[in-house]
């Protein structure tokens, strides 16, 4: 799957792991990528996930869309739960009481749900080194309650908790970048992906998934319904994000950068933020502000791959 | 065996002959010593464990919830503000019926920081659909442990048990620390209920909207009513095979022929024993109801015991700020209207933020509710410290 052809669609399992049915919103680009996570790693995977969105979407008691065994406890501790359900079962492996089957053990969770309320346990899962895979799915606001703003709503967005009016230009602050503090602990592979590209996060996911410590995957996934686009342009509008270099598609294996969605030349951000109502009282100044502020980031990130 | 050890000592080393799986824990005073001996005991290979050094309380409860999810037996200890921050959790594990064994070293709660005992903080939990067991002393706080993990894996509850921090915790006391056979006898290893385990795919922690939560209250709660009869048992059982009495639901001394029924539960039962003989020897009736299982609520049985006694006083090391004394709510309550007419249920408050409950202040108390009953005192308060501005 390294390089990618009209064929390798073929190679993705037709089985649902993350099954049909769900109540996620018209278009939503984190479901899919949900489901994209789920079929990269099969059965054979215990999912942690936090309260949010997708916790929401897919397990209205009695339901459940999950194929795969799957716990839910609360918003900030998924990574603690992640943590706890690999130490017991490494436990009861080595005491021969469960089979060494090589589970993958999954905490998933939104943006909120990493960037905020959960970094801590989310922090303390990665220095103690637990062997889990984090995928967080960032549609950058807290959409499950009502589209407020969170630590990764970009510069500008709108939001309910972050409006646009005479007094501010919708969010204020500039996007924590979750992945560079993932970084920041030393663990052995970090990524960030996007469902636009399926095949990307697909790959990324796998590989994380035969890494023998803590990786962490950033997703972005576009929501129609907190972005205000229309559900049709998800796929489009994640696109642009990557190749404006609002969100480079990279990867950091055991500390070495490698862009793996190379952009030869960025589109300009407007492109980006001109199609989505969130974004649609900024004023020239401040999409040169973004602008300046992307490229800057872009150049960084480009930097870090030539080391 | 006899040992001449710290109370905290006899917890971690009866804890480890439970054999838990996975230990999770976070350091705070007056716990500390618990979760210290473990990590010894474990980094010594004598006990074969994940000892999960986590980052906080919160992630401590989450990570014994997730092993326990997972099939296996699980270990935890706080007190004070990390059992208030493990809050939300603490709720998690008994709505999933996970049943983990917690050792709350009791401890007054902030602010004022204090780190010295009382038993807010266990109170402050106790709605939770978790039992609560008290131990009166180290050899009871061990054995409870033991019963714990028996009581807690045939109800599919949680069991909390609850020791004053630093009375018990920090005191050394002869403790008959029992044998591994004896334990592996006693406690079959744990069969889980429901597992995360991708041979049998199935989702724990699903949301229940208004149609189905009412009903997992209900069923948490029956658990929590029927869970009497498992308590009972496995301290009856405890009993036969360890040879002596710890645990259960409730306990008397000398209350049978008692004018005044005191009523409390921790480690102040202890100089409660002490006043009560020393006012025999006066000539006063003075008998002693001491509650093990806070929860489940041994209500029909303090019924029983108490209902021919007039002159009750509760002794407690909490308080409902604004409302009074919880545990003395729980015993008026436990009288049908028509009964509690002529019937004196006095409640003070002691000891707390560690202040020292002497057996001059329990014979104040004593001789004040012979005279009279009393709505709410609190007991060696110091009215000097207190000016008419503060109140």
């Amino acid at each position: 799957m390294e390089t990618f052809n009209v064929y390798a669609s073929r190679l993705i399992t037709k089985k649902e792991y993350f099954s049909p049915g769900h109540r996620a919103c018209q278009g939503c680009a984190e479901a899919l990528a949900v489901r994209m996570v789920a079929k990269a790693l099969g059965q054979n995977v215990i999912v942690s996930s936090a309260t949010g969105c997708m916790e929401i979407v897919s397990s209205p008691l009695p339901f459940t869309n999950w194929r795969v065994p799957w716990i839910h406890v609360a918003f900030e501790n998924t990574s603690a739960v992640a943590s706890g359900v690999e130490a017991g079962t490494k436990a009861l492996i080595r005491k021969g009481k469960l089979p060494d089957k090589g589970t993958v053990f999954l905490g998933m969770g939104g943006d909120g749900a990493t960037a905020d309320i959960g970094l801590q346990s989310l922090s303390g899962a990665f220095e103690r080194g637990h062997n889990f895979l984090y995928v967080c799915y960032d549609n950058e606001a807290y959409m499950n309650t009502g589209i407020q703003r969170s630590s990764s709503t970009p510069f500008g967005a709108a939001t309910t908790t972050s409006p646009a009016g005479k007094l501010t230009p919708g969010q204020i602050t500039w996007k924590k970048n979750m992945a560079e503090i993932a970084v920041a602990h030393n663990i052995p592979y970090v990524a960030t992906s996007c469902s636009s590209y399926p095949f990307d996060l697909i790959q990324k996911v796998k590989k994380a998934a035969r890494i023998n410590g803590p990786a962490y995957i950033h997703v972005l996934s576009v929501c129609p319904t907190g972005w205000r686009v229309p559900p049709n342009k998800a796929i489009w509008i994640g696109r642009l994000a990557v190749e404006t270099g609002v969100f480079p598609l990279y990867e950091v294996e055991n500390g070495k950068y490698r862009i793996t969605v190379d952009v030869p030349e960025l589109r300009p951000v407007l492109d980006y933020l001109k199609p989505q109502g969130r974004f649609r009282h900024l004023t020239p100044e401040l999409v040169d502000e973004i602008q300046e502020r992307v490229t800057h980031e872009y150049n960084k990130l480009k930097a870090k791959t030539a080391l | 065996m006899l040992k001449q050890i710290e109370g905290s000592q006899a917890v971690a080393d009866v804890v480890a002959l439970c054999r838990p799986n996975v230990i999770s824990a976070y350091p705070i005073t007056p716990q500390t010593h618990i979760v210290e001996d473990l990590s010894v005991i474990v980094g010594q290979g004598k006990l074969d464990a994940e000892f999960v050094n986590v980052e906080s309380e919160f992630s401590a409860a989450s990570v014994v919830l997730g092993a326990s999810a997972a099939g296996a037996r699980t270990y935890t200890a706080t007190s004070s503000q990390g059992l208030l921050l493990m809050a939300e959790v603490i709720y998690c594990i008994s709505g999933m019926r996970l049943p983990i064994v917690l050792t709350c070293a009791n401890r007054a709660i902030s602010a004022p920081l204090s780190i010295w005992n009382d038993q807010q903080d266990s109170m402050a939990v106790r709605d939770a659909g978790w039992i609560q067991l008290f131990a009166e002393d180290n050899q009871e706080a061990a054995d409870l442990h033991i019963q714990a993990y028996k009581i807690a894996e045939q109800t599919f509850l949680p069991v909390m048990v609850c020791m004053d921090g630093f009375i018990l915790t920090h005191a050394f006391e002869p403790v008959d620390i029992p044998e591994q056979k004896q334990v592996d006898d006693f406690l079959p290893p744990f069969k889980p209920r429901h597992i995360v385990d991708p041979r049998w795919p199935r989702g724990i922690g699903l949301y229940a909207d208004p149609r189905f939560y009412m009903e997992t209250r209900y069923i948490l709660h029956r658990a929590m009513e029927k869970s009497e009869k498992t308590i009972k048992e496995v301290s009856a059982d405890f009993a036969k095979t360890f040879g002596r009495d710890s645990g259960g639901f409730i306990k008397t001394y000398k209350l049978k022929e008692a004018d005044v029924a005191i009523v409390s539960m921790g480690s102040v039962v202890g100089t409660i024993k002490d006043l009560i003989d020393q006012l025999e020897e006066e000539g006063k009736k003075v008998g002693l109801l001491q509650i093990c299982s806070y929860r489940p609520f041994p209500r029909q049985e303090i019924y029983n015991i108490l209902k021919d006694k007039m002159n009750i006083v509760v002794l407690e090391k909490c308080i409902s700020l604004g409302r009074g004394g919880i545990l003395a709510s729980d015993i008026r309550w436990s009288f049908p209207r028509a009964e509690k007419k002529d019937r004196n249920i006095s409640s003070f408050i002691a000891g707390l933020g560690g202040r020292n409950i002497t057996s001059d202040d329990l014979r104040y108390m004593v001789e004040r509710v012979e005279k009279e009953p009393v709505e709410l005192e609190f007991l060696g308060l110091k009215k000097e410290l207190i000016s008419d501005k503060d109140l």
